[in-house]
């Protein structure tokens, strides 16, 4: 099933890479992958989306990302109340005449036509998977010019926290630590 | 005081306590060497980056403190591939420095521009690409940290070249602020306590003793452990002189070459306490008939590690010898000797202290040399090997009865790390005698730093096991591929003639009589010395598990009639 973790990392060059990489190396598949800034500068946040096979699969994924030292925090919120979107642009085939049955779509699914040009329009649509997939089948058959997708982002409802399975690792406060070795911590 | 970077560099390895570098000048690193003039660290000429690898992991190994190695971009850089990785996969602490072009170069194809932390990117612990002098002295504080402490392992910082000119205020770092990098230590009483209730309840338990702990220090507590619980321990190829070999609790080497009775104890055990190893393909055998019947504690710094290639029950993360230390007095003394009994009969079949009682057939076969060597040297060498069936025989019959004095290739496997790596050991233990038993193939990978070690007068004794065959391919052609030989037979070089031209003294030795004598004049003969070894060709190593195979389907060694 898939699997949705979040991740904070340092905000740094070359972390995507790294990221990216280590699903590479350790043979996982990225379904998708969105990065952006956070409200601190100096971090950057990760919403990615494994297809795993198992819980093994996911402690795995949690635990190889901690191994990365720019990585500061995992956490798997598939099972936990959250809000995720999914942004789309879909520029559809549009005579003027077809321009109305657009807009009916769009206000039913409450996305927008945000650029009419006299033979196509660009919809853009926010929402869950689900609802994007829907929409797409539905404006399919009037003809899909071009899409993009920015990939899911996901946040936990209220005070949940995803889960956090890797014992030992960075920030879950599970093991003890030497306050000497972590003297350095402040997140 | 403004400094230039170089000197930067300079400045922070002898704040770290670095005292020797291995290394191979070039172009993109030249203002680095032109720097290292002005300071008091010894610099080791290397006549292949790859040497250079190996000598600082195998620096590392013997002293347990952080190899250093240093190349130019390019060649230089992906020359050290192979040690990295080998630094990689056995957990050593080698920080890697190499020059690249400079920045505004970057991305250009410029000559000798390689993408050095591209490539390294999945063989390193971390890497980091420097582009300005002002942040070379917090890399490198960053650097020896995070190659040393948790799971230890290789970091390279390649240093563009206008970085190493540049001045700048020379501060050096108070402390390493890494938030996302925190090693785990001790793991909680409630974890503990469940591992103390699976060893109270076990009739039939085994300690599994990798690498981990030498690296963690905790070959002591855990030895007071084992004594105390009485529960018999089995050592990974990595693990080989964590416990005394000659204890009556040691199993010896488990997994594909490993005793069959350490082998039989874990397929017939009920408990497993992994301490610091990795249930390697190489020790599990089919993971599907795995010690079927046992609980297993999975005591491990690194998370990724457990239930990895096993499910455990109990894992404990954090310092292996803190982690013992905990748990030692939460453990009573107990008695297994029926146990110990079972393991003693399976031990009687037939195990590697047998050799004492092989007939001499007249024929020289690596496992005598090495048994020889092992008792001429009272056990008391450092052992360097390549990798092949000689290093398994030098696994099997060199019984380590301490620590850090067996450095060999694990994970990667990389032929060619004997030599270098026994020079890497001569630099942490100029005293000791240091023995690299090494085969004709990978001995000639790396054979160029005989060179180095006579320039440095590394007094380091090569033994070669010579079989003109790349022996453990023969050997996996001769049982797995109806013994059609493909591509193993080497014609070699005469090897003595070979350390003549070096200037290092060389005997050959082609009769079992001729061992000793060569061993006693090898051992008598000040600096590098190499003994040519004219082995039987087609000799197999056993026990074996073929790959695939359970633990237990091992084909045992030959029985052959003791000496009357």
């Amino acid at each position: 099933m898939q699997h949705t973790f979040i991740a904070l990392v340092e905000n740094k060059p070359g972390v995507l890479n790294r990221v990216a990489s280590l699903f590479r190396r350790r043979n996982f598949n990225i379904e998708s992958l969105a990065v952006g800034r956070t409200e601190r500068p100096d971090i950057s946040r990760m919403t990615i989306v494994v297809d795993c096979q198992d819980k093994t699969d996911a402690h795995k994924i949690e635990a190889n990302l901690y191994k990365l030292i720019n990585v500061i925090d995992v956490q798997d919120v598939t099972h936990k109340p959250t809000v995720t979107r999914d942004l789309a642009l879909i520029k559809v085939k549009a005579s003027p005449e077809q321009r109305a049955e657009i807009n009916n779509l769009a206000a039913i699914f409450r996305a927008r036509i945000v650029d009419v040009a006299p033979d196509s329009v660009i919809v853009e649509v926010t929402g869950t998977e689900d609802k994007i997939e829907s929409m797409i089948e539905l404006l399919r058959p009037i003809g899909i010019l071009e899409m993009v997708r920015t990939g899911q982002i996901a946040m936990t409802r209220g005070s949940y926290q995803g889960e956090r399975r890797t014992p030992g690792a960075n920030g879950n406060g599970w093991y003890e630590r030497d306050p000497e070795e972590i003297g350095l911590a402040e997140f | 005081m403004k400094l230039s970077g170089a000197e930067i560099l300079w400045e922070c390895l002898i704040r770290e306590g670095v005292e020797v570098v291995f290394g191979y000048p070039g172009g993109a690193i030249m203002p680095v060497y032109d720097a290292m003039l002005n300071y008091p660290i010894h610099h080791v000429l290397v006549r292949h980056e790859q040497g250079a690898a190996h000598m600082a992991d195998g620096y590392s190994r013997a002293s347990g403190k952080v190899g250093v190695a240093m190349a130019t971009s390019g060649p230089g850089a992906t020359n050290l591939v192979t040690g990295i990785s080998t630094a990689m996969m056995d957990s050593s602490p080698v920080v890697f420095i190499t020059g690249q072009v400079a920045a505004h170069l970057i991305g250009g194809d410029a000559f000798q521009e390689t993408d050095v932390t591209g490539i390294t990117l999945p063989i390193t612990k971390h890497n980091y690409l420097v582009t300005r002098a002002d942040e070379i002295a917090q890399v490198v504080r960053e650097a020896f940290y995070i190659a040393r402490t948790g799971r230890p392992g290789p970091v390279l910082i390649d240093i563009c070249k206008n970085a190493q000119i540049e001045k700048t205020e020379f501060v050096y770092p108070e402390e390493v602020r890494l938030p996302g990098y925190r090693p785990p230590i001790r793991a909680p009483r409630e974890a503990l306590q469940r591992a103390v209730k699976l060893i109270e309840n076990a009739k039939r338990p085994v300690i599994l003793l990798g690498h981990g702990a030498i690296i963690s220090g905790a070959e002591q507590v855990i030895q007071h452990f084992a004594i105390k619980t009485q529960i018999p321990v089995a050592m990974t190829l990595l693990g080989l002189g964590a416990f005394p070999a000659s204890h009556p609790l040691s199993l010896g080497m488990m997994g594909m070459h490993g005793e069959a009775h350490c082998n039989l104890a874990i397929q017939n055990a009920d408990l497993l306490l992994a301490f610091g190893m990795r249930f390697d393909d190489r020790v599990t055998g089919n993971l599907k008939t795995y010690a079927p019947n046992a609980k297993k504690i999975h005591v491990e710094i690194d998370p990724s590690e457990v239930h990895k290639n096993v499910r455990v029950d109990v894992p404990l993360i954090g310092d292996l010898k803190a982690i013992v230390s905990d748990l030692l007095p939460m453990v009573d003394e107990y008695d297994h000797d029926e146990w110990l009994q079972q393991i003693a009969e399976w031990k009687a079949e037939g195990d590697a202290r047998s050799i004492m009682n092989w007939p001499n057939d007249g024929k020289l076969h690596t496992a005598h040399v090495i048994h020889d060597l092992w008792e001429m040297t009272q056990g008391g060498a450092i052992v360097t090997t390549d990798v092949g069936q000689h290093q398994m025989w030098a696994a099997q019959y060199y019984f380590m009865d301490k620590p850090k004095r067996w450095i060999t290739s694990g994970g990667a496997g990389a032929m060619g790390f004997g030599l270098p790596s026994a020079i890497g050991a001569w630099f942490a233990h100029k005293n000791e005698e240091i023995w690299a038993v090494v085969g004709d193939g990978g001995f000639q990978m790396t054979a160029a730093e005989l060179s180095t070690a006579v320039q440095e007068g590394a007094n380091v004794k090569v033994a070669i096991m010579n079989n003109s065959f790349l022996g453990m391919v023969r050997q996996w052609q001769e049982f797995f591929f109806e013994k059609r030989y493909s591509a193993v037979y080497l014609h070699n070089p005469d090897f003595v003639k070979l350390a003549d031209a070096h200037g290092v003294p060389a005997r050959r030795v082609t009769k079992p009589e001729e061992v000793r004598p060569a061993i006693t004049w090898a051992r008598q003969t000040p600096g590098p010395v190499v003994l040519e070894f004219v082995v039987e060709q087609e000799d197999a190593v056993y026990p074996m598990v073929p790959a695939g195979a359970s633990l237990h389907e091992m084909l045992r060694r030959p029985i052959r009639q003791p000496q009357s």
